[in-house]
Order: C-alpha cells, then sequence, then structure tokens
C-alpha cells in the first residue's frame, strides 16, 4: 500500500495525543497528577493540539475536505465512522478538563480525566479497526493490528507524559506500554512473514483449472489509480533494516532513556522522545509499505 | 445507507464470455465515452495521446497467458466492478456515499457526498474503483443505471455501453437473480464462475471460461514488466531517496 505522508502523521500524532491524554486522565483520576501550577494544563494542551494536529492532518488526506461532516453518519457499519465520531464525542470532556484547568479549578476534572481516557482509547481502538477489517489486506487483517496502535499511542503518550510531568507513574506508563508494543509487533512481523497469502492469481481471474497465470498484455501503458495507490511495495532487505531502526528507535533506546531518567532526570526524556518520533514514524510508513493489497494479482502478483 | 439490502428485487449484472473476447478495448473505451459525459462525469483523462496518459477508466481490459504444460493460451479478460452481493466497499464507507441498490443491486457511489477517503478502494479485492484527482472522488463501474432505464433513447440502447460496443457478443447484460433469465440460462449451460469466489463478496458478473485447444506445441517464452509508477521530484520524494540509498549502501 502507498505509505500517504498524511496519514502516517495523522495516525503517529494523534496516536501519541491520544495516549498522552489517556495517561493524564488516569493519572488525574487516580489522584497521581494534579492541576496546579502550569504544567498540567501545558501537558493536556499538548495532547490535545497533536490530537488536532493528526486530525486536520487525516482531512487534508481528503479529496473533498469540506464534505467532511458526512463521514459522522455511518458508524453502524463504518470503522472510518466511528473512529470520527468517537474522536469529535473526546474533545467535550477534554475541552471542558481543560478549561476548567486554564481558568481555575472543579471538583469534576478526575471524572471529566476518566471520560477522555476513555475517549482516547476507543478511538485509537476504531483506528486500528480502519486497518484490521480490511480482509483485501493480509497484513492487516490481524487481531493483533488494533492493539499495536493502542499500544504505540500510550507508549509514545507515555514517553510525552515522562518528559512534560515526571514522576514514577510516567515512567511505569511508557515502560510497560513500550515494552508491550514492542513485543507485539515482534509478533506481528513474524506472523506476516509467515504468511504466503492464501490468494493467488489463478483464484482472482477464475482461470486456474486451465493453467497458471501471468501476464501477457497490461490493460494499459502507464500505472493507474490501483497500482498507484495499492501496488507499492518496499524490497524485503530495505523493509528488514527498516524493522532494525525502528525497533531501536522506537523501543530499545527509549526503554534505556526512561530507566536511565528514573534516575538521572527528565533531560533524558528529550532524547527518548526524538528517537520514538523517528521510530514511529518509521514503523508507521513500514506498516504500509509492507502491507500487499489482494487487487494486485491482476497485476502480476502471483500471491497475496 | 451504507448498511447492505438484505435482499435486492433484481440482480443487474454482467456476464463475460472470454471464450469470445478478443480483447479489443471497444468496450473500454464505449465505457469512457459514455460514463465521461453520464452519472458522475466528467473521468479525469490527462495526456490522453500523450507519452503519460492517465485517469479515470471504469473498465480495464487484461491480457493473460494461461500456461498448461507445453501449451499456453491467451484469454483476454475485461475487468471492472462485479456489483458484490456483500460488497465491502459498501459498508466501510463513512459517509454512506457508497451504496447498493435495493431494486436491482447496482453498487453505486453518490458524487455529490463523496468525500474522496478512498476507503472503498481499499476494501474492494478486484480494483475495481479509481479516485478521480480531479474532482477529488470515487469513480467506478454504474453498470450504465443512466442508459438502461433511460426511455429517451431507442430500446436497443438500453443496456451497459460495454455491451452495446462488444463487436463480438462477449458481453451480456441482464437479471442474475433470475433463473429464468438469458444470462442466468447462458451460466448454467457454460459452466459460468465467479472471480475470488474464495474471497467470500459473492460477485453478482459472471465469467464464462474459454475453451482449451489440447495442441501439443510448445508454449513461447515472453517476459514482460508491469509499468513502475513515475517518481514525482518533490523535496520528500528526494528525501526519501536518499534514505533509499543510504539503506542500499
Amino acid at each position: 500500500m502507498h505509505p500517504a505522508y498524511s496519514v502516517i502523521l495523522f495516525t503517529t500524532a494523534s496516536g501519541a495525543g491520544y495516549g498522552l491524554l489517556f495517561w493524564l486522565g488516569l493519572g488525574h483520576l487516580t489522584g497521581l497528577i494534579h492541576g496546579a501550577g502550569w504544567m498540567p494544563v501545558i501537558t493536556l494542551t499538548v495532547a490535545l493540539g497533536l490530537i488536532t494536529l493528526g486530525l486536520l492532518s487525516s482531512a487534508f488526506h481528503l479529496g473533498r475536505p469540506e464534505r467532511a461532516l458526512g463521514a459522522f453518519s455511518q458508524w453502524r457499519s463504518s470503522w472510518l465512522s466511528r473512529e470520527g465520531v468517537v474522536a469529535v464525542a473526546t474533545y467535550v470532556p477534554a475541552g471542558l478538563w481543560w478549561l476548567l484547568w486554564l481558568f481555575g479549578n472543579g471538583s469534576v476534572t478526575p471524572f471529566l480525566g476518566l471520560l477522555a481516557a476513555i475517549g482516547a482509547a476507543v478511538t485509537v481502538y476504531c483506528t486500528g479497526m480502519i486497518y484490521a477489517s480490511l480482509r483485501t489486506i493480509r497484513q492487516w487483517n490481524r487481531p493483533t493490528v488494533p492493539w499495536i496502535y493502542i499500544a504505540l499511542a500510550a507508549g509514545t503518550g507515555g514517553l510525552l507524559l515522562a518528559l512534560l510531568l515526571p514522576s514514577t507513574f510516567a515512567a511505569l506508563a511508557a515502560l510497560i506500554s513500550l515494552g508491550a508494543a514492542a513485543v507485539l509487533k515482534l509478533a506481528y512481523w513474524k506472523e506476516i512473514d509467515a504468511d504466503p497469502g492464501q490468494y493467488t492469481a489463478e483464484m482472482a481471474t477464475g482461470l486456474g483449472h486451465l493453467g497458471t497465470v501471468r501476464p501477457l498484455d497490461p490493460p494499459h501503458s502507464t500505472p493507474n489509480f490501483v497500482m498507484r495507490e495499492m501496488g507499492y511495495a518496499v524490497a524485503r532487505n530495505h523493509a528488514l533494516k527498516l524493522r532494525k531502526v525502528a525497533l531501536l528507535a522506537l523501543f530499545a533506546l527509549p526503554l534505556f532513556l526512561i530507566f536511565i531518567g528514573m534516575f538521572a532526570g527528565w533531560l533524558a526524556l528529550v532524547p527518548a522522545v526524538l528517537l520514538a518520533a523517528v521510530g514511529v514514524v518509521t514503523e508507521r510508513w513500514l506498516f504500509f509499505a509492507e502491507a500487499e493489497h489482494v487487487s494486485q494479482l491482476y497485476y502480476g502478483k502471483a500471491r497475496a | 445507507m451504507t448498511t447492505l439490502p438484505e435482499t435486492t428485487g433484481k440482480k443487474l449484472g454482467l456476464v463475460i464470455d472470454l471464450d469470445k473476447c478478443v480483447g479489443c478495448h471497444a468496450c473500454a473505451t464505449s465505457c469512457k465515452e459514455w460514463n465521461t459525459g453520464g452519472y458522475s462525469a466528467p473521468l479525469s483523462d490527462h495526456d490522453p495521446y500523450g507519452a503519460d496518459p492517465s485517469g479515470a477508466w471504469l473498465n480495464r481490459i487484461h491480457s493473460y497467458e494461461v500456461e498448461s504444460g507445453p501449451i499456453s493460451k491467451t484469454v483476454h479478460f475485461p475487468r471492472s466492478c462485479l456489483h458484490c452481493e456483500e460488497p465491502a466497499c459498501v459498508t466501510v464507507c463513512p459517509t454512506g456515499a457508497s451504496y447498493k441498490r435495493e431494486a436491482d443491486g447496482i453498487v453505486l457511489v453518490n458524487p455529490d457526498t463523496c468525500i474522496g477517503c478512498k476507503l472503498c478502494s481499499w476494501a474492494c479485492p478486484y480494483g475495481a474503483r479509481e479516485y478521480d484527482h480531479d474532482d477529488g472522488v470515487m469513480k467506478k463501474c454504474t453498470l450504465c443505471v443512466d442508459r438502461i432505464y433511460n426511455e429517451t433513447i431507442p430500446e436497443e440502447d438500453r443496456v451497459p455501453a460495454c455491451v452495446r460496443a462488444c463487436p463480438t457478443g462477449a458481453r451480456a447484460f441482464g437479471d442474475l437473480g433470475d433463473p429464468d433469465s438469458e444470462v442466468s440460462q447462458e451460466v448454467e449451460a457454460r459452466g459460468g464462475f465467479n472471480l475470488l469466489d474464495e474471497f467470500g463478496y459473492k460477485p453478482v458478473n459472471k465469467y464464462l471460461p474459454p475453451r482449451f485447444a489440447k495442441v501439443d506445441t510448445p508454449a513461447p517464452q515472453i517476459v514482460e514488466k508491469e509499468p513502475v509508477a513515475p517518481q514525482n521530484g518533490s523535496a520528500v520524494e528526494k528525501l526519501f531517496a536518499w534514505v533509499d540509498r543510504a539503506l542500499s549502501s
């Protein structure tokens, strides 16, 4: 699948924003994070800023952004619509919470934090399910996919929390969720490497009973939309190198730096956040680039 | 509504005879000609007579070689929307622009409410939907919904443009939900089949198999590559080209 930069930015930025919102809400609910001082409200602003940046980026991905309101209507069947509905609904408690922290205080903010945390988790689950529900792409159509989205959102958001509001709670949140994401992602790569694809060019053309099928003449002299969008392929050795980059930058080094930060202070979290940003963008780029679409069986792929 | 109708009154669709198709592309050009002036018009068409043509086409004609031992056969293979009975392209649509008609089963995109998120094209295993970069909306085969019920054109023209254009009679149009219809009878008699039946979207369109002459001649060796998408030369492309080189070294 073609890795669109707007979708990579959307899923990584809003993922980190929702992760940060999730931990902030949970921390506030349990009394570990208080609204006193400027840093809590700044942290909440960063979370909402990343979420908004991501959502705007996803709107620019649309061919007709001015009609985006229509996307809230089909939540009965469409994960994309559900994601939109929950994303907007999450703004209500999160926005109220932000206002209350900005202009004085209120006893309801822990409850608003809980609602925002639930909204954040459900939104990221919906994002994951948009991909996991597509049977046309075997690398996406897996039960692990939404949980990887959730673990990575929680991990990158946890890192930001550890940088902006350092505490044992923040460090543990980042450690546990990044660790879980690393385990899930390694299992995911093992899974997709072991799956050669169950559909063949013979099934796609229905000509298998006559022999093996290969393209002789393409339908057009230059690539069409389906080939550009669905036919993106990354060389195997590039993918393996980029997986190593993602493993190091997103998991190994930040996990080590969080550990260091627990003793040496928050400054160790600055390189951890920057490395994780590079790592998560690489991971997301690979998520698209390594995905193979069944339609490419009509364009010369033997299996998908 | 993107939830699917439980049943459709008719199952209108096409039957494509792979034994008769000669790969002339008349159905594709006729489709483009009609649909660039019909429902969801126009279809983008860039540099059509130049070196780098591109644009939205609703019907594409592949040519495959089917090899069985020393024997091989060229099969011309028209491919368009199959108007599936259970199409995920409809259920994934966030706006309801993509829908399946209850009356006749035709799958359509409403060009006035589509937001161009492209998710339907990702959900289609047949690669049947093409995004129109000029309009910012998705385009697909309409089964010429603006011809088949059109009382302002002569009755013999009230079939999809591709069917009307086919010089060898390799394409037929009718109600595949009615077992007594001419198309259903033909599918029954000739062993018509579904494309990628294993996927389970239950396509309405059917294909009739080509006959396979058993002649003892060696197959020719032809190696051909699919065209590769060009780079646009932007700064981001260059950055990624640099990453590509760095990783290759």
